[in-house]
């Protein structure tokens, strides 16, 4: 259908059968999602009646599909399916309908009229050894995939750890080096939303307020909308007064386990772990790991699988090669320090005693001589 | 500084000049003192209430709200790191407007040939090869390079490193994540920057356990006096030769 104007998001949402009532209802949802006014409703609304539309191209690279099962189980379909699957997100070779070259031919369609104006998402990484063969999109390598629609995209969202940090394919040794989207492609701002996977909310809320206001949330120095990444889980955790109090669990099925006491002792990382979970939980707010009785395990943060265990406070050091514990190692050096330091005392004792001997003989006997 | 009065005295003697007896010199002032003493215990409530940050006490029966231990010993920790902070701070303003002997702190003579012969001949009567040390009015050249090794370099990367976890809970935008919040991506992440924000308590534990050592050890073995003058002020020599 040929318009004078270009199409709007309102337009779309119209033509794919949802009623004014369920378009002002997802404003006001959306509105509330983001922490905003209730007026804000409105200017969504508003928003979304005059803005020509933004495309979404969603790429996987190295990835589990994590996010992807992640995202199609966001607690407001409404959001998710309407604004992403059906108005926006034109290409998702995971679950569009088209496949093959049909399916390839979108994105160069995208590109082509959109041109600076679609959004750039990405699942997964590429891997960059062996000329990037590890990962094969449509018969050519994926690391090429990324930098030809990259190069005319308006922002990137690196969606996962796996595209914002590398996750567990960019484990040591990462032998197919798979590496994080930023440092593949360094002329286009990136919005990092890591997690294994990211909460199905933040994704969507992330895309949603791009799309809405036209405009990249605000980010920390990592790259991460503060909005979901500003605080740790720790200090929104529902069991910081164990912690604060130092209540602990101590091992996995002791009193204190059974009381939902704070999982720090059992390597709860979620002190070092900037996220959402705590507040905005996982399927449909049902609950979070640290609510279901484990420890937080760092998904979220840079390199988590290369950081030391998921049960220790005090994780071990990675360094040259070597693998050593603060704790173990701090506690060997006081032990040998120290018992350096009661031999090297009583040898002191001994040596001055043996030193002062000979002396006083020598001073003895030169008396001798004078007499 | 020591050599150049050393040489002075060897070159007085070959003379068979008569060396003028000089028993004590007035060497720390007070508020180096006083710092010296504060520094002393900040950091043994750091390393203490450190430790029980990393290794909690065992849990306390009853209500979440009856207690604050792990509260209380965190308070502890962040008050005398603000301590600690503060009197690096005026460490700094002293070496300025101190005697020569407070700047030895922020100066070590790394590129003076005779600095490490003479930390070596200190290293070698550490290890009985010497029959006596030589006499110093500040430090002597091992405990000088381990002051600015540990004290001023260590102290600042805790201080850093301290100040940027501290970030983490007075939240993005306060003063401490706009001037140490940088250094979390720099070192990887969170989790990185507590471990070696831990290794660096084991590093000063190990220090304090050999500063303590040798500082008495001195004080009984070496020809002047040690402890007496981190109170006092005054370097006693316990003998006139040079």
């Amino acid at each position: 259908m040929p318009r004078s104007t270009p199409e709007t998001f309102y337009d779309v949402m119209r033509r794919q059968g949802i009623s004014r009532r369920s378009f002002v209802k997802f404003c006001s949802l959306t509105a509330t999602a983001l922490g905003l006014a209730p007026s804000f409703a409105g200017k969504i609304a508003h928003a979304m009646e005059t803005k020509p539309r933004t495309p979404v191209l969603w790429l996987h690279g190295l990835e589990c599909t994590c996010c992807s099962e992640s995202f199609i189980r966001s607690a407001h379909p409404l959001v998710s399916d309407v604004v992403l699957s059906m108005i926006s997100l034109d290409y998702d070779d995971l679950i569009m309908a088209s496949a093959g070259h049909q399916a390839e031919a979108i994105l160069e369609e995208i590109t082509h009229k959109y041109k600076g104006n679609y959004i750039l998402a990405v699942e997964g990484n590429p891997p960059l050894n062996q000329e990037g063969m590890s990962c094969i999109i449509g018969g050519r390598p994926f690391v090429d995939q990324l930098r030809e629609v990259a190069k005319d995209c308006k922002a990137i969202i690196s969606w996962g750890s796996c595209a914002s940090w590398g996750c567990v394919q960019a484990a040591r040794p990462n032998p197919t080096r798979a590496t994080p989207i930023h440092q593949v492609i360094h002329d286009k701002p990136i919005i990092k939303v890591p997690g294994c996977p990211p909460i199905a909310e933040v994704m969507t809320g992330v895309l949603t307020y791009m799309l809405t206001f036209e405009r990249i949330p605000e980010l920390d120095r990592q790259g991460r909308p503060t909005m979901f990444y500003g605080q740790r889980i720790h200090d929104k955790c529902y069991r910081r007064p164990h912690f604060d109090a130092g209540q602990f669990v101590e091992s996995w099925d002791d009193e204190a386990a059974r009381k939902g006491y704070c999982l720090y002792k059992v390597g709860c990382k979620g002190p070092t772990t900037y996220n959402a979970c705590s507040t905005v939980r996982w399927n449909n707010g049902v609950s979070f790991p640290i609510q279901s009785g484990h420890g937080c395990i760092g998904c979220s943060e840079d390199g988590f699988w290369d950081k030391g265990s998921f049960y220790q406070h005090t994780t071990d050091t990675h360094v040259f090669g070597v693998e050593a514990n603060a704790d173990k190692v701090g506690l060997a050096a006081v032990g040998a320090v120290g018992a350096a330091i009661g031999a090297h005392a009583a040898y002191s004792a001994v040596h001055k005693i043996k030193q002062k001997r000979p002396e006083s003989a020598e001073a003895h006997d030169s008396a001798g001589e004078q007499q | 500084m020591s050599t150049t009065t050393e040489d002075l005295l060897r070159e007085k003697r070959r003379r068979d000049i008569p060396v003028r007896r000089r028993t004590a010199v007035y060497v720390y002032q007070a508020p180096l003192r006083v710092w010296h003493w504060v520094n002393a215990l900040s950091i043994t409530i750091l390393a203490i209430t450190g430790w029980l940050i990393a290794n909690p006490l065992p849990s306390l029966p009853g209500e979440a709200s009856d207690h604050f231990v792990m509260g209380y010993i965190r308070f502890f920790h962040f008050a005398a790191a603000y301590v600690f902070a503060v009197a690096f701070i005026f460490r700094i303003y002293w070496a300025i407007a101190g005697n020569s002997y407070a700047k030895q702190l922020f100066t070590l003579p790394f590129w003076r040939k005779g600095f490490w012969e003479e930390l070596w001949h200190e290293v070698r009567w550490y290890a009985f090869k010497e029959r006596e040390p030589r006499k110093y009015y500040g430090h002597n050249p091992l405990a000088h390079l381990f002051m600015v090794v540990i004290i001023t370099v260590g102290g600042l990367v805790m201080m850093v490193t301290g100040f940027a976890l501290y970030a983490e809970q007075t939240g993005l935008g306060s003063w401490q994540d706009q001037w140490f919040g940088w250094l979390i991506p720099l070192v990887g992440q969170s989790q990185d920057v507590r471990i070696w924000h831990h290794w660096g308590m084991w590093v000063i534990v190990v220090f304090v356990m050999l500063h303590v050592y040798t500082a008495i050890r001195e004080d009984v073995m070496s020809r002047q006096s040690l402890i007496s003058t981190m109170i006092s002020g005054w370097r006693m020599f316990k003998d006139d030769r040079p």
